[in-house]
């Protein structure tokens, strides 16, 4: 009974589910092989092919925790995408390391601009982060178009692929991207009372402010953090194709990582945040997509069976959607129950 | 002070609205004319049909998704069944609309009895909308039915040799109704009352559970119009209709001086609001040598500024009152 009431029971109960079905439905899928030096097979796969969400949803449980929401994650990943490539692409020699190097770091030091900029209208401002980050949400669309002058630019460079679909030590090196950050969140709010700062200010920002905690400096980190990892997760997803595209690199991440963060049981309303439940919870709808693929349902009703996943993983987080089960059971059984037990004793 | 404070945003958004339109007057030859002004109403029909729904919910303290998907979904199912199965659209109009009042009303459901956010239940909304679309068919249906055809083009000529469309008629009964609905029956007063505070609503003794559902199923009534209307003006069915209106909704609503925190807004608000993206496009197609993205990026500029402007109002008496 106690395990069930862990946070990451239900999350964890989804994705040993999914993995199940798989393992059912095909054999294959748990297979590993290692083919020059590197690690292939569908788990691999999954977290290759996950880490950006993984990380988009990293920096958004941070957000999330302190009350608010990033809805412009998608259009700051378009555009350090596009920043990156299009530095990459005026350059002479594009393979070369140095230019690699001050690409990405100046599409980091862009979605950090960008971070800051939705921080300060939060933080400084006051406005209602749903707003503040649906400007820029809208406008970087725009932007990240206006960077690529509404074409694909698409770089050929070494060197620049090795962040999206290079290996290290047999495994993908966006894997080890995802857990360096994963891991200086978890010590920075862990290990640190930084995570009790953001959780105080999520849960109550007037009571917070009155015990001495800088809440516009939590705002302003958590937003700038959520920058900072949209834009690695960015720079992933450009590199692993070698091309940005303004208008369509990641399309719907917002939702994605929100959805990630709302399965892995951080609430929405703020408050206590779970980043392990976010980074299984991402996991989860990566899982479901390649699932999607593998049992061959056709890709138009992909977003169906989505839509009805999201809604059982909700409605299995509901409190109120479990008690009316419960009490339902209850009342059903309850009477007859008692009347049993009383003959019994 | 000449003017009640709380219809400055409106008075804002009317004057933004009257300066853009001046603005590209001088601009621009020919822009100037009575019939500019009704392209801005014929091309953004639908974009007001779902604001006015989209305001409600706003209003409510809440927020819809989904409105995009269901427009898509609407002219999807239309041209389906009136193409492919050949039903007469007296009877698949109807259908729609019921359809998306039931889509709107279980999504209010769930998101009252369940406790489960707006946000997240309209996504999930948006999501099975938009994949039922595919269900049906992943390519476009044309419709070339009379009725569809009769309806896309038919004039309805005004004085001054200008004219509309049916759908722009349509439209400003939808926004008329809104205005009504809003301030002149009780359900919108409780639609206000919800917004301002739910629990001050439940303990005043409104029925909260029913406004919160009828708002989400006004929402999707509103959609599903605004996808008959849509299909008029396209005159096909396809599962890419309408991507990312939902944006474009909530930022009229916004732009027309709606609170996202709900409680404050009117319906005539957003039908400026609506105006607004319709000549910020309409200036950059005559413009012609600026890109599309332009538009996204002075919508973003606009909404900005929009919200600064509210904070400004909203921060001032409340410093005024310490």
């Amino acid at each position: 009974m106690r395990i069930r009431k862990h946070h990451l029971f239900w999350p964890l109960a989804m994705l040993a589910a999914l993995l199940l079905f798989n393992l059912i439905y095909s054999p294959d899928f748990f297979s590993l092989q290692v083919r020059g030096g590197h690690l292939y097979g569908s788990l691999i796969d999954i977290l290759n092919f996950g880490s950006p969400l993984m990380l988009v949803a990293i920096g958004m449980t941070l957000v999330i925790a302190t009350g608010g929401i990033d809805l412009s994650v998608g259009s700051v990943v378009a555009i350090a995408g596009a920043m990156a490539c299009l530095t990459i692409s005026k350059g002479s020699d594009q393979g070369s390391l140095g230019l690699v190097l001050s690409a990405v770091g100046l599409s980091l030091v862009l979605s950090l601009a960008l971070g800051l900029w939705n921080g300060l209208l939060v933080s400084g401002v006051g406005m209602q982060p749903i707003i503040a980050t649906l400007i820029l949400m809208v406008a970087g669309r725009g932007i990240a178009q206006l960077i690529t002058s509404g074409q694909i630019i698409t770089v050929t460079s070494d060197s620049y692929g090795y962040i999206g679909s290079g290996s290290l030590a047999g495994l993908p090196f966006s894997i080890f991207l995802v857990a360096a950050v994963f891991a200086a969140a978890g010590l920075l709010t862990r290990r640190t009372a930084l995570g009790l700062f953001i959780e105080a200010v999520g849960r109550n920002p007037a009571a917070s402010r009155l015990a001495g905690i800088r809440s516009r400096y939590v705002l302003l980190a958590v937003y700038l953090f959520c920058g900072l990892c949209a834009g690695i997760a960015g720079l992933i997803l450009s590199s692993n194709v070698s091309s940005a595209d303004g208008n369509n690199a990641g399309l719907w991440y917002e939702l994605d990582a929100i959805l990630a963060v709302v399965i892995g049981g951080t609430s929405l309303t703020g408050g206590r945040f779970y980043l392990t439940g976010t980074v299984i919870g991402a996991l989860i709808i990566q899982t479901l997509t390649t699932t999607i693929y593998m049992i061959g349902v056709p890709p138009e009703i992909t977003l169906v069976v989505k839509a009805f996943v999201v809604l059982v993983v909700c409605l299995v987080q509901s409190e109120a959607f479990r008690q009316a089960l419960v009490r339902r059971w209850k009342t059903r059984h309850y009477p007859a129950e008692r009347e049993a037990a009383k003959h019994a004793s | 002070m000449l003017l009640n404070r709380k219809y400055l945003p409106i008075a804002v958004t009317v004057f933004l609205f009257a300066l853009m339109f001046l603005a590209g007057a001088f601009r621009y030859t020919g822009f100037f004319s009575l019939q500019v002004f009704f392209n801005l109403l014929i091309d953004n029909a639908f974009l007001l049909i779902v604001a006015v729904g989209m305001t409600f919910v706003i209003v409510s303290g809440g927020i819809d998704l989904s409105v995009g998907s269901m427009i898509a979904l609407t002219t999807m199912i239309s041209a389906s069944l009136v193409q492919e199965q050949g039903w007469p659209p007296a009877v698949v109009i109807p259908l729609v609309l019921v359809l998306g009042t039931l889509f709107g009303w279980g999504m209010g459901a769930v998101i009252h009895y369940f406790k489960i956010q707006p946000f997240i239940v309209t996504l999930a909304g948006m999501f099975l909308a938009r994949g039922l679309c595919y269900v049906i068919s992943i390519n476009t249906i044309t419709i070339d039915h009379p009725f569809y055809q009769k309806m896309a083009q038919t004039k309805v000529s005004l004085p001054g040799g200008s004219f509309v469309s049916i759908s722009v008629l349509i439209a400003l009964v939808v926004v008329a109704a809104g205005v009504y609905v809003a301030h002149y029956t009780r359900l919108g007063r409780n639609v206000y009352a919800l917004g301002g505070s739910e629990q001050s609503a439940l303990l005043m003794g409104l029925p909260v559970a029913r406004t919160k559902i009828a708002v989400y199923a006004i929402s999707g009534f509103c959609s599903a119009l605004a996808g008959v209307v849509f299909t008029f003006y396209m005159l096909s069915g396809y599962g890419l209709h309408a991507m990312g209106l939902e944006l474009d909704t909530i930022a009229s609503v916004v732009i027309g001086g709606t609170l996202l925190t709900g409680g404050v807004g009117y319906v005539a608000g957003t039908f400026f609001g609506v105006l607004i993206q319709g000549v910020i496009q309409t200036i950059i197609s005559f413009e012609g040598t600026l890109s599309s993205w332009w538009t996204k990026i002075v919508i973003g500029l606009l909404l900005f500024l929009f919200i600064l402007f509210q904070r400004l109002l909203l921060v001032r008496p409340a410093a005024r009152k310490l």
